[in-house]
């Protein structure tokens, strides 16, 4: 029989006993239905997840140093390549290559550096980091008192909420809850901060007789420190801390990017890259490149490396935690897919029980012309029309069940005066999958009263009613 | 428990010609209606052959068997054996959709043989909404429906009056004599043999008793000539 035909036969039997197909197939939907709201749990979770990690700007990153860094840990970057004094300078031309490489969108130099900040006239110490203005994206800033930088040259910073605490002397005992971010930006907001720091100064070069000069020496340069201040306007409080995969070096003042590389901060490093401070160019210790999608890291650190430099990316927390996700899955697919089973149980149940019924039906078919073939496919597309009704009803059942609790969710989050968030995902290929998967076990299901069908001896069938 | 072979027809040898009209006799339980599933396909004998058209069905497989179901043979019940929640074209249209028969010419055709037995007027009923002689004529017309060189009739007249009997074996005999079919008929009514067939074979327990030619009654006179 053809498939138009064994379509048109499967449907007028499936309505022949409606309520008891209805039954079944509603059997398989539910299952479907709770497949579709385990796995769609489970994809709705992984993009919050990566939203919120694309966001924290830990997985578009590689940070960048100079092989020239490296100080004989005998590790495995180390023992390739060219040996670290010999190595390429990590300075502005090498900056502006990678921010060139195909699929970066930013590479800025990092500066940080330790020093003394003074409000009210009393020192504090602490690290200072430089942001660029596309930080601004960052999650870390999502929740902050005041607003971010007002251009890149500004002189304004942005302070971490636990040194704002230091400034207002309010840090809290260990343990003791911690005062809410409004509260410690109200005073300080719109205030001064100075900043004392040590710049690097050239100082024109008097060249040494008797040196040999080749291309990029400076022997006989020379530079001077001078202590400088200069006045900081607070803009901003954070909640969050930017920089917490940094651990102890983390910093917990901002300020603008290009205002900071005015500055020409004394860098640890210019002590050791002696001829390079001298020059107005001067080496950067590491550079943050960001990637426009997380997907193109590798392809980015590949790139860098070729050029001769030491890369950094959170890449590999990222593959473990997809690790994590897909063992989620299929824990949640082996749940979801238990009611399925039970529905398949249903379906053998109920092809059985029409196989006795239409006894002599099959008899009959049989008798003028039917084949084993044909009167086991016509079985066949009655269980697979259940189960392609029953996926496309419990599809939709999944995905209004995922509307309801996301809905559920968001009241509750509300409530606690969370952001709301999307938990529930149900992609295009959820979909295909779940009415695809609900026909094969259908399918499987129908194997047996379909074969047992096929089997049927006529004469016996025709027997009696 | 193990298996009992009953021998429902034993050492019974009968050779059929094409285009007769041959009656198969019997009191119940004397295998006339085994014989019968024989020659339809419907069984296979434990040994010995059937042979239609030079095919020995003992040696066919179930595929081959169903083709020859569908192709060579035609088959009425007394039971009409229609499927009740099918109409009437959709029943007659069935072997033309085993037989993979294109769809758009499938119910003209299920139309015509309809129109041919007389019931123009039912196409669209349910068996169940029909008299018994014109559910017969309907599982006449489906038994028509593919040209079977073979048209077997298990009691076709068992569950009608003799009025409508008689209309149903008018039918026969006119497919018998205007396409040159041939009839096998199983019964246990001696006189409607007597009335319709040109050749008479008698069972009992399974064992051939009698087989001797017939001169049916010919309403127009003529005798019918028993081609051999």
């Amino acid at each position: 029989m053809k498939l138009p035909d064994l379509a048109e036969l499967a449907l007028r039997n499936l309505r022949e006993s409606f309520l008891r197909n209805s039954l079944t197939t509603i059997g398989i939907s539910v299952g479907v239905a709770s497949l579709v709201a385990m796995l769609s749990l489970g994809t709705g979770l992984q993009q919050l997840f990566t939203r919120r990690l694309a966001k924290s700007g830990l997985f578009d990153t590689i940070y960048v140093s100079s092989r020239r860094e490296m100080r004989g840990m005998g590790r495995e970057e180390e023992r390739n390549g060219p040996i670290p004094g010999q190595s390429r300078i990590l300075d502005e031309a090498a900056r502006v290559e990678i921010e060139h490489l195909p699929n970066v969108s930013e590479a800025y130099p990092d500066i940080r550096f330790a020093t003394e900040l003074r409000f009210e006239d009393k020192p504090h110490l602490t690290t200072v980091s430089a942001l660029p203005q596309s930080a601004k994206g960052n999650d870390a800033f999502e929740n902050m008192q005041g607003s971010f930088f007002s251009s890149e040259t500004a002189p304004e910073v942005i302070l971490q909420k636990s040194f704002a605490e230091e400034l207002l002397g309010k840090t809290p005992p260990l343990g003791a809850p911690e005062p809410s971010v409004s509260e410690l930006a109200q005073p300080l907001l719109g205030k001064e901060l100075d900043m004392r720091y040590a710049q690097r100064e050239v100082t024109p070069a008097e060249p040494v007789t008797g040196g040999t000069a080749t291309g990029d020496d400076f022997a006989g340069a020379s530079y001077s420190v001078v202590s400088r201040e200069q006045k900081l306007k607070i803009v901003g409080v954070s909640d969050l801390d930017p920089e917490s995969m940094r651990g102890p070096t983390r910093a917990r003042v901002f300020l603008p990017l290009r205002l900071a590389e005015s500055l020409h901060v004394m860098q640890p490093t210019d002590l050791r890259e002696i001829s390079r401070a001298a020059s107005d160019k001067p080496a950067y210790s590491s550079i943050s490149v960001r990637v426009k999608n997380p997907s193109q890291i590798q392809g980015v650190e590949d790139a860098v490396k070729k050029m001769g430099f030491i890369t950094f990316s959170i890449l590999d927390a990222s593959r473990s935690l997809q690790q994590v996700f897909k063992v989620l899955y299929a824990f949640l697919g082996i749940f979801g897919s238990l009611a399925l089973a039970v529905a398949s149980i249903g379906i053998v149940n109920t092809l059985v029980m029409a196989i006795l019924e239409r006894r002599r039906e099959i008899g009959i078919m049989k008798a003028i012309g039917a084949s084993d073939a044909d009167v086991r496919k016509l079985f066949f597309a009655e269980a697979g029309a259940m189960g392609i009704f029953g996926g496309v009803i419990g599809v939709i059942l999944g995905w209004a069940i995922g509307q309801v609790i996301n809905f559920g969710t968001n009241i509750y989050l509300k409530r606690q005066s969370i952001p709301p968030e999307h938990f529930w995902a149900v992609p295009w290929w959820l979909v295909v999958f779940a009415i695809g998967f609900a026909f094969l076990v259908s399918l499987v299901s129908g194997l047996y009263p379909a074969g047992r069908a096929a089997r049927l001896d006529p004469v016996q069938a025709l027997r009696y009613e | 428990m193990g298996e009992t072979v009953i021998r429902a027809v034993d050492g019974v040898s009968v050779q059929v010609n094409a285009g007769e009209f041959v009656a198969l006799l019997g009191s119940s339980g004397s295998g006339k209606s085994s014989m019968l599933n024989l020659i339809a396909g419907l069984d296979r004998p434990t040994s010995g052959s059937v042979i239609v058209q030079n095919r020995d069905l003992a040696k066919l497989s179930r595929e081959e068997l169903a083709k020859y179901r569908l192709h060579v043979v035609g088959m009425v019940f007394q039971s009409f054996n229609l499927i009740p929640s099918m109409t009437l074209v959709e029943n007659v249209e069935l072997p033309l959709r085993f037989a993979e028969v294109d769809r758009s010419q499938r119910e003209s055709i299920a139309r015509e043989a309809l129109e041919r037995v007389g019931l123009r007027a039912r196409l669209n009923h349910r068996p169940s909404e029909l008299s018994g002689g014109e559910q017969q004529r309907a599982a006449l017309a489906r038994a028509l429906i593919n040209r079977p060189k073979l048209l077997l009739a298990d009691e076709p007249t068992g569950n009608l009056d003799s009025h409508t009997g008689t209309e149903i074996m008018d039918m026969l005999r006119d497919f018998n004599r205007a396409l040159g079919m041939t009839v096998v008929m199983v019964t246990h009514e001696r006189a409607l043999a007597e009335r319709y067939a040109q050749r008479m074979i008698f069972l009992a327990d399974g064992k051939l008793v009698d087989d001797r030619p017939n001169s049916p009654f010919q309403p127009n006179g003529s005798p019918a000539g028993a081609r051999q």
